[in-house]
Formats: C-alpha cells, structure tokens, sequence
C-alpha cells in the first residue's frame, strides 16, 4: 500500500465495523431497521424512526448524487496533501442518507452537484476498505 | 408563555489586549477580561455568585489554543465563592455559555454570572499554520485512530471546520446562485468597519481584486473568507435585573434568546445544509418576543466563515431564505450607515478570533453608544449577538433601558 497517501483512519467497533469492512466484498453496508425499513447512519443500537432493535448491516446500491462539494487547497493533516475533493454524497435509497467521502477519477473542474455517482473503494490497514466516489458512466 | 430571560441583564463587558500573538499567558489574560467586566458593572469579586465560560476545560485541546482555562481554573484564579457553574462546548454555540447563565440567573441559582472565553491560537499555532481538528498526529506509526464523529470526516481529509461550512456554502450557491462576489461583501465590509477599531488586527483597506485572488483554502473559501486567529480573552457580567438597578451602565436586557436545534446534530446528515441550526435558534428567538427583524438596529454575526454571517442574516430573517447574496452585495444595506449594520467591530475576519464572545461584546459597546469612530449613528437601543455555524448554533436578542 506504499502508494497510498496517508490517511487518519476510524478505530473499528461493534457498531461501525460492518460500514468500514464491508469494501472487502464490495459492497457499501448501512444499518437497516428490520421492522421499519428505515436506513440508520451513523449507526445506532436501537431504530430512531421506530425503536425497534434489529438493525442489520445490509447493502445498498452503491449509487450516490452528489449533494455538495469543495476543493480543498490547505494542508491540514501532514502527509495528506491538497488539494483534493471532499463531497457529501445522498444515496437514493433514502431521503437524507448521506455520507462525507472523496470524490476522485473526476477533475476538480468536472465536478458538479447533482451528478451521479457510484462507489469505489480504497483498501488499507487493517481490513478497512474507505468507501470513495466517482462518476457513475452507466448513469 | 414564561419569558424568564426578561429579567436578566448584561451589566459589563471586559477585554484584554488582543493580538497574534500576545507575550502573556492566558490565565492572566482571562483576568484581564473578567476584571475589567467586573469593574465595568461597578461590581467587586465580592458580588460574583455565577461562573459559565465556553467550551470548558475538557475540549481544551481540540485544537492548538482553542481554550484556555476551564470553569475551576479561573474560579481558583480570582477566588470566588460560586452558588453555580458550568463550563462545556456540548450547547448552543459559543454564546450557548452566556445563555445557560441566562437561564440559571431566571432560575434564581446566581445574581451575578461571569462568563468569558479564551483563546490562545495565535500563540499555540505559532509559525505553523493553522492545523485541522484533532490531527495532531502526523503520519507514521502510532497515529490515533478515531471514533465518534470525526471517524466520518477525518479519513476524507475533511479536517477542518473550513471544509464542513465550504461546503455549505457550496450548496447555498447552487441552490441560490450565490457568488463569490457577493460572499465578498461580508469580508469587505468587516475590514471597513475595523479600520475603525483601534483593537482590531487587520485595519488596512481589503478590495474585491485582493480577496478574489487570494490563495484559496476549500472552495469556495480563499483566505480572507477565514477568520483570524489570535490571543485574546471576552468576559461578561450577565446580573439579574433587580441587582443591576444601581450599576454604571444602563442594564442591557436580554429580550429572548435562541438555543434550538431541531434538526439531527450533524454537520452531514442535518435537513437543509445551508442554514443549519441558525434557522432553528433564530425561530426560537423570534418566537419569544413581539420585536421583529425590522426593530433591530445593529447585528454582530458570527464570521468564523464569511458564509456563516451570510447564514444568520437569512435565518434572522433580514432578508428571505437564499436572497442573502443579493442582499450584501455591494455592501450598503450592512454597512455601518445601512439597513442593518453589520459586524461593526470588524467581526473575527478582521478583528480577531474570539470565538463567539467578541459579538456579544460589541453588541454592548454599541448599544451603549461606546464604539468611538465605528459607533453606529442614531440611539441603537435593540441589537443581536448570533454565534456558531453548523449544528452549532445560538443567539441573543438585547435591548437598552
């Protein structure tokens, strides 16, 4: 993974693990509420909509639009250099399920709200898998 | 409904020296500002029942200099015998200090609350530069992992407020068709208003050629869309209303406040990105209180970020949702002689980064008509102090006996 860039990475838990592993089979996992089908992130133990508590790790498309983005030109975090794209990214399985994530293989000056985008991952330490976004070409 | 908040006052204001940096520590400049806000109430230590300061000594190192001193730090510091205190960043913004201590004076626990908050970024930095949130690490082995909610924006290398609140700022302008040039005015304006203020940091004239081409930061931030840190302490005597009768000022009454977030607590996953927990404070403000946008005579506005002052003029309702470019732009309608007057002080842009508190501090000074050359012309007896950005949020609406 030498060619990779540095990067500041989650501490795996019981309650996240399945969203930053789930790379590994390629799929983008988000907790789901069995009773209500309501889609839960960040992870909760118990359903916000309807309080129920079987919220199983479940694959979602892996299609996104982006919601909103920013080029970002300031070195903030030594050994990850700018610039590079943030965006937060809304996945139509829901209204309002968002994720923040890096939108790469696309110039900063393509970039644009609303375009459709899917997932791709990177791999790194530890069995992580960060789920990155870049334009979707069969959209 | 029960408006407690009407029998609480503002009864002084204290600042010390500010400056990038400042050869003086911070606890000595927390005296500076708590000492002269106790003398400028006509006040002794002795009369300092209540002590609140944001965000507490626990979030001290958030980041290089963002606090200083905790509740237990000062109250060691000036010897006080307190009936109530709280120190935490878990409230409605910066100001959310200040309101609490509205509350709990309401609530009768305390008489006199001093509440003040220091930051000491300019030193802490040092010749560094401004680092994200919690990434102090650097590369290599042993670099912490992170859980909570930095674990879903620090892996992107959204480390810094900058990038949460650009990229509010981003949507506004596809949603709105805000542009660069009117998100100007809010950075011009301040600096035009600090070339009147002798404690400001930056005085010399910005114009729209110098802050385009500025080196940007997270689009579509450039560098004078981002405040400035610096040493520097804000303190304030917050009294009840039948202690205040016989004090040096004028009481300054708190009309209503704002502390309300009705949406979720997230910088991602909230409703509408573009106005966030502004839109919820502001309501709540309105909601309490016959006075509307139209009776306000001066608003400081936070500025942490040009787009957040933006923010708060539309969730304060001086102009509609999504017309806020048009409504700075060119700058006359916020300008010290406009409409509403804007971040009179010069804000933290051009000021200074104190983080919330210099608002409140200027909202006083110019409703006792103290601002010197930038004092806003005519009587100002009704202003807001408006504090935070993203899901962080709270504001104060403050009228002059």
């Amino acid at each position: 993974m030498s060619e990779l860039p540095f990067r500041l990475l989650p501490r795996l838990d019981d309650d996240n693990e399945a969203f930053w592993t789930g790379g590994a089979a390629g799929e983008l996992r988000i907790l789901r509420c069995e009773g209500c089908r309501t889609w839960v992130h960040p992870p909760q133990p118990v359903c916000p909509a309807c309080l129920g508590e079987d919220l199983p790790p479940t694959p979602t498309s892996g299609r996104a639009v982006l919601h909103t983005h920013t080029v970002n030109h300031h070195p903030w975090i030594p050994g990850f250099d700018p610039p590079y794209v943030i965006a937060i990214v809304e996945l139509p399985e829901q209204v309002g399920l968002r994720l923040t994530t890096n939108l790469v293989n696309c110039a900063p000056e393509d970039v644009r709200i609303g375009m459709a985008l899917r997932v791709c991952f990177e791999a790194r330490e530890d069995g992580i898998f960060l789920p990155l976004f870049e334009p979707d070409p069969t959209s | 409904m029960n408006i407690g908040e009407r029998n609480v006052c503002i009864t002084g204001v204290g600042q010390s020296a500010v400056g990038r940096p400042l050869d003086r520590k911070p606890l000595a400049l927390t005296a500076d500002a708590c000492l002269a806000a106790i003398a400028d109430a006509g006040l002794t230590r002795d009369d300092i029942d209540g002590l609140a300061t944001y965000p507490g000594g626990a979030l001290g190192n958030a980041a290089p200099g963002f606090a200083a001193g905790g509740v237990t730090e000062v109250q060691e510091l000036l010897r006080l015998d307190l009936d109530w205190w709280n120190g935490t960043a878990e409230t409605a913004g910066q100001l959310g200090s200040v309101i609490t201590a509205v509350g709990a004076i309401a609530a009768g626990f305390a008489k006199h609350v001093l509440c003040f908050r220091t930051v000491w970024e300019a030193s802490a930095q040092g010749a560094g530069g401004r680092r994200g949130i919690g990434t102090g690490g650097g590369g290599g082995s042993g670099v912490p992992r992170f859980g909570g909610e930095m674990q879903w924006r620090l892996p992107f290398g959204a480390a810094s407020a900058a990038n949460w609140i650009a990229m509010m700022a981003q949507r506004h302008f596809h949603e709105y068709g805000t542009t660069r040039e009117q998100l100007a005015w809010i950075s011009l304006n301040a600096r035009r208003n600090a070339a009147l203020n002798p404690a400001a940091i930056y005085r010399t004239p910005l114009d729209m050629e110098t802050y385009l081409g500025a080196r940007m930061i997270s689009t579509p931030f450039g560098l004078y869309d981002c405040d400035v840190p610096v040493d520097g302490s804000t303190a304030f005597v917050v009294s009840h209303v039948d202690a205040a009768r016989d004090l040096r000022h004028p009481p300054i009454r708190v009309e209503a406040v704002g502390s309300a977030l009705r949406g979720r607590p997230s910088w991602d996953q909230f409703d509408d990105l573009t106005t966030m927990a502004l839109r919820d404070a502001s309501a709540m403000m309105w909601e309490r209180t016959d006075l509307g946008p139209a009776d306000v005579d001066v608003a400081e506005c936070y500025d942490g970020f040009s787009f957040i002052a933006l923010a708060w003029l539309e969730a304060l309702g001086f102009c509609a949702k999504g017309e806020g470019g048009p409504f700075i732009d060119g700058g006359t309608r916020i300008a010290r002689d406009g409409e509403i007057p804007l971040n009179t002080h010069g804000g933290q842009l051009s000021a200074g980064r104190l983080h919330g508190y210099g608002f409140l501090h200027e909202a006083c000074v110019q409703l006792w008509g103290e601002g010197g050359e930038r004092q806003v012309r005519g009587d100002p007896r009704v202003g807001i102090a408006a504090a935070g950005g993203g899901p962080l949020g709270g504001c104060l609406l403050l009228t002059r006996e």
